[in-house]
C-alpha cells in the first residue's frame, strides 16, 4: 500500500477565521491523507517545527487576515534554514492577485487557494505534486 | 381562520398525486441554505392551531412577532451602519467623515487584529497585522484621534469588539470626555460578546470564566454610568460566518443571550436593570425566506423566555433589538460584482439596524466607491422598494408562519441539549458548538460541490476570466507610523503613574470590586490596551482551545 502523504495544515498570527481550514482539512481526510491540523495563533517557528517533527510532505496555511506577505516568506524560509527544503508550501484565504503573483513567482508558495475552492482541486493538486517528488 | 382543515387535507392529497406526474428539477436539493427541506407548497392545514394573538400580536407589543415598534419603519428608518475600520486611527477617522458626509446615520468600528486580542501595534507577534483588517488602537491617544472631529454627543457608535471590550469601552468614555461629554450621553454598543468567541469567532483573551466577570461588572458599571449603552451585542452573525445554519445560528445566540441573563442575575443585578440594554446581531444569508422566520421566531423567544422564564417585568427587557450584516461567506471572489445583497430580508424581518457588504470585501477592505454603491442599497430599500411603508408584510403566509415556528421548535430542542451538557459554558468546553458548526459547513460545502445547491459563479455560470476589481492596499507604513506613535507616548506620560493604576487593575481582578472603574483610571494614566490587558492576563490566565475538524 502506498504511503499516506501526510499534510499540516496551521493558522498562523492572530487570525481567527478557522472555517476554511477545517472543512480543508476534512476534505483531505476524506481523501486519505494524513492531516495534521496545529490550531490557531501560531508563530512561524511554532509551524516550522511541527511541519519537521510530524515529517509532512506539504504545509498549507490558511490566512484570510492580510498578513500573508509577512507569514509565507517568514514559513518558507525558516523550511529551508532548518532543511527541510523539501517540504512544500501552500496557502488558501484572501490573497490579492498581485500579492499572490509575486508569493508564487518568488517561489514562497508552489500554490494558492481562493476561498470557494473546490476540495477536489485541492486533493489533486497535493496528489500531484507529491508524487512528482 | 375558518377553513375546513379535512377538506383542505383531501384536497392536498389529490394535488400530491397529481405532482408525482410532474416532471422536477430534483437534482438540485430544494433545500434551504440551512440543509433544510423545503415544502413545495403550505396551506393552513400546515398552521393548525395557529392563534393570531398568541403568536403574533400587533407590532409593539408581546410576543413581538411582528416587530418591536407600533409604526416600525414609518416612526424610523433602521440605522444604516456600515462596519469601517482600517490603517492608522487617522486613516479611519477620514473614512467615518466621508460616510457621515453621504448619510450614514451611525458608526460602526472594525479593529485590526492585534487590537481584537489585546496587544499593542508594537508586539512582536503582531507583524505585518497592523491596521490590516481594520483600525489599530493601542493607546487612548489613538481612539482620541479616531474620533477627532465628531461630536459624541450625537453620534451613536458601535465598536466590534469582545475579549478587551471593557478598555475600549473605557477609552471612548475617555475620548469623550476630552470632547466634554458626559457618560450619560453617550450612545453605542460594544459587541462585548466573549460566547461566541469561544463558539465561533476565535478572538479571546482569556478564559470563559473570568471573561464572564469582566461581562457583569460591564452591566453593572453601564447601568450606573452610561445608561443610554447597549452592553452586549450578542452575536449570531459570526456563528453563522463559521458554517453555523440558520437555525444553529438562532439556537446557539439565544442561548448566549439566556447565559448573559442569568449570570447578571447570579451576581445580584435586578434583570430588569441591564437587560433593556442587550441587543443582538444577527446574519442575513441567502435564502430570503429562511431569513425573515429566524428573525420573527428569534423576537418571539426572547420575549417569551424574558417574560416566563427570567420573570422580566419591564417591557424593554422583552425586545429583541437587532442589528444585521449581510453574509460575508456568500460572497464571492470569483465575480464580486454578483454579491446579491440580502438586507431586503433584514428589513422585511425588522431589523433595527444594518450593514450591506460592499461587492469588494471577498478581496478586501473595501474602498471608497464600494462601500458608497453598498450604502446607496440601503438607502433604495429604504426609500424605493416601498417595503418600510407596511410591517411584516408576510405575516399570515402559510409557509412563513409555518417556517417561523418551525425555528422555534428547533431552537427550544437546542435548549434543551445545551441545558442537558450543563449550560453554555460547559458546551464550549465540551466542544459542542465548534463540532456542530464544522459540521454544518462541511456539509455546505460537499452540497456546492455535489451541485445539490448551484452558487452563480462558483459552481454555476463560471467564468474563466478574471474580475478587474481596485483594491484597498494597506500600507506597511501604518505599522511603522503606530510603533512611532507608541514609543513617543510611552515617552511623554507619568509612568510610576501608569504602574501604580495597573497595580490597582490587578487587585480589583483578584477581589470582586467592579473592574471597569480601575480600567478607566488606567485610561485616564494613558496606559496602552496591551499594558491594561497584560495585568488582567497575570490575574485571570489565558485561554486555548483544543483544535477539531
Amino acid at each position: 500500500m502506498a504511503k499516506k502523504i501526510r499534510v499540516l495544515v496551521a493558522k498562523p498570527g492572530l487570525d481567527g477565521h478557522d472555517r476554511g481550514v477545517k472543512v480543508v482539512a476534512a476534505g483531505l481526510r476524506d481523501a486519505g491523507m494524513e492531516v495534521i491540523y496545529t490550531g490557531l495563533h501560531q508563530n512561524a517557528e511554532a509551524i516550522v517545527e511541527s511541519a519537521i517533527q510530524e515529517d509532512v510532505d506539504i504545509v498549507g496555511l490558511s490566512m484570510l487576515s492580510g498578513a500573508h506577505m509577512t507569514y509565507f516568506p517568514k514559513v518558507r524560509n525558516l523550511l529551508d534554514e532548518k532543511g527541510a527544503s523539501d517540504i512544500m508550501l501552500i496557502g488558501g484565504g484572501i490573497v490579492p492577485d498581485d500579492d499572490k503573483q509575486k508569493l508564487i513567482d518568488d517561489g514562497v508558495v508552489v500554490a494558492l487557494f481562493d476561498p470557494g475552492t473546490k476540495l477536489q482541486k485541492i486533493v489533486d493538486f497535493i496528489t500531484k505534486s507529491v508524487s512528482k517528488d | 381562520m375558518k377553513e375546513d382543515l379535512n377538506k383542505i387535507r383531501e384536497e392536498r392529497a389529490e394535488y400530491d398525486k397529481a405532482l408525482a406526474s410532474c416532471s422536477s428539477r430534483d437534482e438540485v436539493g430544494f433545500i434551504t441554505t440551512s440543509s433544510e427541506p423545503v415544502d413545495i407548497l403550505n396551506t393552513p392545514a400546515d398552521i393548525e392551531g395557529f392563534d393570531y394573538l398568541r403568536d403574533l400580536g400587533l407590532p409593539g407589543s408581546f410576543p413581538f412577532t411582528r416587530g418591536l415598534h407600533p409604526n416600525m419603519y414609518r416612526g424610523r428608518l433602521w440605522t444604516m451602519r456600515q462596519f469601517a475600520g482600517f490603517g492608522t486611527a487617522k486613516d479611519t477617522n477620514q473614512r467615518y467623515k466621508y460616510l457621515l458626509d453621504h448619510g450614514q446615520t451611525g458608526l460602526s468600528v472594525a479593529f485590526d487584529f492585534p487590537t481584537i486580542y489585546g496587544r499593542d501595534s508594537d508586539d512582536a507577534f503582531c507583524e505585518g497585522e497592523v491596521g490590516r483588517c481594520g483600525v489599530a488602537v493601542s493607546s487612548p491617544e489613538d481612539m482620541e484621534t479616531l474620533f477627532d472631529g465628531i461630536a459624541l454627543g450625537e453620534v451613536s457608535t458601535s465598536m466590534t469588539i469582545n475579549g478587551p471590550a471593557a478598555v475600549l469601552f473605557a477609552f471612548y468614555i475617555h475620548a469623550a470626555e476630552k470632547q466634554g461629554v458626559p457618560q450619560e450621553k453617550l450612545r453605542g454598543t460594544i459587541q462585548n460578546d466573549i460566547l461566541k468567541e469561544y463558539i465561533a469567532q476565535k478572538s479571546w483573551i482569556f478564559p470563559p470564566r473570568p471573561s464572564m466577570r469582566i461581562i457583569t461588572d460591564i452591566m453593572g458599571f453601564a447601568a450606573e454610568h452610561v445608561p443610554q449603552w447597549n452592553t452586549i451585542s450578542i452575536s449570531g452573525y459570526h456563528i453563522r460566518e463559521a458554517g453555523s445554519t440558520a437555525l444553529q445560528e438562532l439556537a446557539f445566540t439565544l442561548a448566549d443571550g439566556f447565559a448573559y441573563v442569568e449570570a447578571g442575575i447570579n451576581a445580584g443585578l435586578d434583570v430588569d436593570t441591564f437587560a433593556p440594554r442587550l441587543s443582538f446581531f444577527f446574519n442575513a444569508h441567502n435564502d430570503v425566506f429562511e431569513e425573515i422566520a429566524k428573525y420573527r421566531a428569534a423576537r418571539r423567544i426572547w420575549a417569551r423566555h424574558m417574560k416566563e422564564n427570567y420573570g422580566a417585568k419591564d417591557p424593554g427587557s422583552w425586545l429583541m433589538r437587532f442589528h444585521t450584516q449581510t453574509a460575508g461567506c456568500s460572497l464571492t471572489a470569483s465575480q464580486p460584482e454578483n454579491n446579491i445583497v440580502q438586507g431586503l430580508a433584514a428589513v422585511l424581518g425588522g431589523t433595527q439596524s444594518l450593514h450591506t457588504n460592499s461587492m469588494d470585501e471577498t478581496l478586501s477592505l473595501p474602498t471608497e466607491k464600494a462601500v458608497k454603491i453598498a450604502l446607496r442599497t440601503q438607502q433604495i430599500i429604504a426609500y424605493e422598494s416601498g417595503v418600510a411603508n407596511t410591517i411584516d408584510p408576510l405575516a399570515g403566509s402559510y409557509f412563513v408562519e409555518n417556517l417561523t415556528n418551525k425555528m422555534e421548535e428547533g431552537a427550544e430542542k437546542y435548549f434543551e441539549k445545551i441545558k442537558k451538557l450543563g449550560g453554555v459554558v460547559e458546551a464550549i468546553e465540551k466542544g459542542f458548538f465548534q463540532r456542530e458548526i464544522a459540521d454544518a459547513a462541511y456539509r455546505y460545502q460537499r452540497e456546492i460541490e455535489k451541485k445539490k445547491r448551484i452558487i452563480v459563479g462558483i459552481n454555476e455560470y463560471v467564468e474563466e476570466e478574471k474580475p478587474d476589481i481596485e483594491i484597498l492596499k494597506i500600507d506597511p507604513q501604518v505599522e511603522v507610523e503606530q510603533h512611532r506613535r507608541l514609543k513617543r507616548l510611552r515617552e511623554n506620560r507619568d509612568s510610576d503613574l501608569c504602574d501604580k493604576r495597573l497595580e490597582d487593575l490587578k487587585a480589583a481582578c483578584r477581589g470582586t470590586e467592579n473592574v471597569m472603574p480601575r480600567i478607566l483610571e488606567c485610561t485616564r494614566a494613558y496606559c496602552t490596551l496591551g499594558e491594561i490587558v497584560e495585568a488582567i492576563k497575570e490575574i485571570f490566565g489565558t485561554y486555548t482551545e483544543p483544535p477539531i475538524f
